[in-house]
């Protein structure tokens, strides 16, 4: 290679070069040009602009708020608003003494100790030329007070601002949830951009799941400020962007009903419709008052929440994990249908116990001395134990497992809400895994009754029930039903999202246990007849529950309940679904320690199917009309 | 030089030329180096300190440079293939031994020293892209150009990766410099352009959450107002209220530039324009077009075409970076964090702009007496 050098041809080369370097001057004439013509902009084009008054005029750059987004009901009921506040916020770099400035303000205008902290917090990573909000929800009269003395505050304003407030407050208390103030190690975790100057995040319920879609993109204004600090003119202004506003699926009225209907009692409500996933009511009580929390709730306040025995801040829709009891009795027919254990029409014998191999043990049905010779539409309408074991020796826990987990027994829902729990399917991996022993076989039985390890959440009792209503078909529960853009009024509909339908082998079986469950209200026989089964101006299909919270030792007869003690009265259960040709709604209540399935939980799940399908509609449309 | 020595002493001319020094170079040099520490002084808030580390780097860089311009512009040829392998290499190193400042790793701290390989790559760049053409005919062929590729995209992925985009992004420019130069023809050029722009999406999904940001708050500085788009308005203001005739030496705001936290090295062209004015952005943009001319002229007076690329590309480079810190700094390019050359705070880019004159400088001086 070295001995062969490529021929050059060095004149050419060098006018190749010059060529090149021709067109480089150009551009860089051009070039200068640019910046020569930017510089003269900036510098003597806009000099004024940029140069301040006086020598102690100074420019400064504020965050803008973005307008937190609204929540609706589905009808254009607000649930959610924001109401004009103002606050009181520091500059650090304009005061010179934080303390003595902190005590001289603590005569017009009350500032905690615990103010004070929060603010020293807040400056330690802030720099100085940002301003720190340093109390919220003024007064009025502080407002007016500090207005009067501002002169003597420099690097301090108010700031108008707006608030939360939840209108509806208890009744939606649990599925809006409510915004709080941001903490350190929240901040920490934000996109700094979206959250400058930020005082409030959404903690729980709606305002927690879809934070992103409610609080909207920070503008930011350059203002000139005078000596003593007070802004003296806006110089630019960038528009924040609002949060988008939600509809949710839920009917405020609804949700009234079904909160009301509970009367007294603590329990939840969740009301589904099956053709779409809407969560029509979702309802937990007791509840509390959300408002408590926007402007930061006082500890004594809290620690009352905290301490109640009945725990309000309970979220019992999605994290109450209760034995389910009878209510599971239509999924364990369709399985024992399914799994070819038995006909409908077969007849089968209950003495009101039964005994498994190699021991002398009672498992008792409900009824003492037995409900005679019973078919499986009977079984499901006079809610017989018996037939129902005798159905699980035959099928195993395996299959019962598998038929329990196709209806979403076991596992989260995925609703949009945060912090929802499983409930539990027990299995023999379950069992294995969380106890380290074999499954036993009388386990089997009582797992079948919905009692034993197994729980589920009033959201999967309904989703279960929707999924009978629908025949298998159904769709991902969800409670956000439409967005709006606030400036191009735009509105974006979710579409429902069907999930993995439930295929049976023989569809005819879902006739039968849809007849057992017309035939609880409708029958005379029928453990909801005697409550709920008067005056029906639409077909209604139910299955009541009434779960054991104590064991019952052998030979005791159960006591009356007004006789036990509270916390060991059973759980009452209803589900239901109407009307049953065409199913618009379906009900899942428990009324904790309420006692009888039947006689507590089913009429709450009648007010509620009443109001819903027979209801008015709610006169006042608001001018946010989503209905589709 | 003659054996016999006269009794003469040297003029001063006659003593720049026997030191292969090129006086307009010197000259302009000096006053841009020594209107540099003025500004500096003022923009490191009257620190002595600064000033004087800065002006031992100085120092550093000008012994550098006049031992380079002894060098044979031949030497260079030989010398390039290690320079670039050390290159390579330190910036490899760099990866594991590097400090890491400002969430990068781009330094290595040799206790009073501190450099950054990735300066030196701004210029063993084009002195490799310029040592492949030695040999080899001009125009570049597509062999040429995939070979090349291979040289700029290696260490440009080293210091992409530390990450510096920025830097990356002039090496991969002064490469290709030299490849304009030397003739690349206008429609490869434009072929070029067009993959690039068909990769953009590609870059753009492989940049750090804090590059896509710095980009996107170019465009719209109101979109981070407090933020990095905040460096932005301060450094506009600060150059606004400059004026015609600036608010005079030491008497910028301060307030605005203490958060600007880069004032003493990537925006401290802002506080030049605070307080020199108009006027002194025209005198500094002058001294600066003088010095990118000179090397323009040597490059067109070079005698090969290995020197005319490199002194060519020099050129054009030092100019490119005067442009995006000053475009960077009046708010016309994202924030990039390149150094004004020659006054920045900062050793290496003051040591490899010398060394960078002092190539220029050697390949003036060392005409032979018959051109190629």
């Amino acid at each position: 290679m070295a001995d062969e050098k490529a021929f050059k041809n060095h004149p050419a080369e060098r006018r190749i070069f010059l060529s090149r370097i021709i067109v480089v001057v150009l551009a860089m004439f051009v070039m200068l040009g640019i910046l020569v013509t930017r510089m003269g902009w900036l510098q003597i084009a806009k000099h004024d602009y940029f140069t301040t008054r006086s020598k102690d005029n100074r420019m400064r750059v504020e965050v803008v708020q973005p307008v937190r987004g609204l929540i609706y009901d589905r009808n254009g009921t607000i649930l959610a608003q924001n109401l004009p506040a103002y606050r009181l916020v520091v500059i650090p770099e304009q005061v010179e003494n934080m303390d003595k400035a902190l005590d001289r303000l603590s005569q017009y205008v009350e500032i905690r100790k615990k103010d004070r902290e929060h603010l020293r917090r807040r400056l330690a990573h802030t720099p100085s030329f940002r301003a720190v909000p340093m109390r919220l929800n003024l007064s009025k009269r502080e407002v007016a007070r500090f207005e009067v003395n501002r002169y003597r505050f420099p690097g301090m304003e108010i700031r108008a601002g707006l608030s939360r407030y939840y209108p509806l407050g208890r009744f939606t208390g649990h599925v809006v949830g409510y915004v709080g103030g941001i903490t350190g190690p929240e901040l920490l975790m934000l996109n700094d951009q979206r959250y400058r100057g930020a005082t409030r995040i959404g903690k729980t319920g709606i305002e927690l799941y879809y934070e992103s879609l409610l609080r909207g993109y920070p503008g930011s204004r350059i203002v000139e400020a005078n000596a003593v600090g007070r802004t003296v003119r806006t110089l630019e202004y960038h528009p924040p962007r609002s949060g988008k506003n939600l509809y949710l699926t839920i009917s405020a009225r609804l949700q009234k009903v079904a909160f009301q209907a509970l009367g007294k009692h603590s329990g939840a409500v969740v009301a589904l419709n099956p053709e779409s996933g809407d969560v029509l009511a979702m309802v937990s009580k007791p509840s509390y008052n959300t408002n408590l929390f926007v402007g930061g709730i006082s500890s004594k306040a809290y620690n009352r929440l905290l301490n109640n025995p009945r725990n309000p801040l309970y979220h019992r829709a999605i994290q109450g994990q209760y034995p389910p009891g009878s209510v599971v009795k239509p999924v364990m027919a369709l399985a024992a249908l399914e799994s070819g254990v038995i006909e409908p029409e077969k007849q089968v014998w209950c003495p009101g116990y039964v005994t498994l191999e190699g021991s002398d043990h009672h498992y008792r049905g409900w009824a003492r001395w037995g409900q005679g010779w019973v078919d499986m539409r009977e079984a499901i309408y006079r809610s017989t134990d018996v037939y129902f074991y005798k159905m699980a020796m035959k099928m195993g826990i395996d299959t019962i497992h598998k038929f329990g987990s196709m209806f979403g027994l076991g596992q989260k829902t995925g609703i949009d809400l945060p912090s929802e729990n499983s409930g539990i399917m027990p299995s023999r991996g379950w069992k294995h895994a969380h106890h380290g022993t074999r499954w036993f076989p009388g386990e089997t039985l009582i797992t079948v009754i919905g009692q034993g390890y197994m729980t589920a959440t009033p959201l999967q009792l309904a989703q279960m029930t929707s999924l009978i209503a629908q025949r298998g078909k159904g769709y991902q529960p969800h409670l956000l039903r439409a967005v709006r853009n606030p400036k191009s009024g735009q509105l974006r509909t979710i579409k429902p999202d069907p999930i993995k339908p439930i295929n049976l082998d023989n569809p005819k079986h879902w006739d039968v246990v849809i007849d057992g469950m017309r035939a609880v209200v409708n029958n005379a026989r029928g453990t909801a007849h005697d409550y709920i089964g008067k005056n029906l101006q639409y077909t209604l299909a139910g299955k009541s529950g009434t779960a054991q919270v104590t064991e019952l030792k052998q030979g005791v007869i159960a006591p009356d309940i007004e006789d036990m003690p509270y916390g060991q009265r059973p759980h009452a259960l209803f589900i239901a679904f109407a009307p049953i040709e065409d199913p618009k709604i379906a009900v899942a209540v428990i009324v904790e320690h309420g006692g009888g399935g039947s006689s507590v939980a089913s009429p709450v799940a009648r007010k509620v199917i009443d109001a819903y399908l027979l209801g008015d509609k709610p006169v006042r449309q608001a001018k946010a009309d989503v209905s589709s | 030089m003659t054996a016999e020595a006269t009794n003469k002493t040297p003029t001063p001319t006659e003593w720049v030329a026997r030191w292969h020094l090129d006086l307009p170079l010197l000259i302009g040099l000096a006053v841009c180096i020594t209107l540099g520490l003025f500004v500096l002084y003022s923009a490191s808030n009257r620190s002595m300190d600064v000033v004087t580390d800065q002006g031992l780097r100085i120092a550093l860089g000008l012994v550098c440079m006049v031992v380079v311009a002894q060098i044979p512009p031949e030497w260079f040829r030989t010398l390039t293939p290690p320079s670039y392998l050390l290159g390579l290499v330190l910036l490899v190193l760099v990866l594991f031994v590097g400090d890491a400042a400002m969430g990068a790793r781009r330094w290595i701290d040799l206790g009073p020293v501190q450099f950054q390989p990735s300066e030196i790559m701004k210029i063993a760049m084009p002195l490799a892209v310029a040592a492949w053409f030695n040999d080899r005919p001009i125009p570049p062929k597509l062999p040429d150009i995939f070979a090349i590729a291979i040289i700029i995209m290696i260490p440009v992925a080293l210091v992409a990766n530390q990450p510096d985009l920025g830097t990356a992004v002039l090496i991969v420019g002064s490469g290709v410099a030299v490849l304009y130069l030397a003739g690349l023809r206008w429609r490869t050029i434009g072929i070029l352009f067009l993959i690039v722009l068909a990769a953009a999406p590609l870059i753009w999904f492989n940049m750090h959450e804090y590059q896509q940001q710095r980009v996107l708050t170019f465009f719209n500085p109101s979109r981070d107002p407090t933020g990095a788009g905040y460096h932005i308005i301060q450094s506009k203001i600060a150059i606004g209220s400059g004026g015609l005739f600036g608010k005079g030496w030491l008497n910028g705001t301060q307030s605005h530039l203490n958060f600007l936290p880069a004032s003493d090295t990537d925006f401290i062209f802002a506080v030049l324009a605070e307080e020199a004015g108009f006027l002194g952005v025209l005198g500094l943009l002058a001294l600066y077009v003088f010095l990118v001319a000179r090397g323009l002229y040597i490059s067109i007076k070079s005698q090969d075409t290995f020197q005319r690329l490199v002194s060519g590309s020099l050129s054009l480079t030092f100019f490119i970076y005067v442009f995006i810190n000053i475009g960077m700094v009046a708010g016309l390019l994202p924030v990039v964090g390149v150094p004004l050359p020659l006054i920045s705070y900062g050793g290496t880019s003051m040591v490899v702009m010398l060394i960078a004159f002092g190539i220029l400088m050697s390949i003036h001086t060392h005409k032979k007496l018959l051109a190629t």
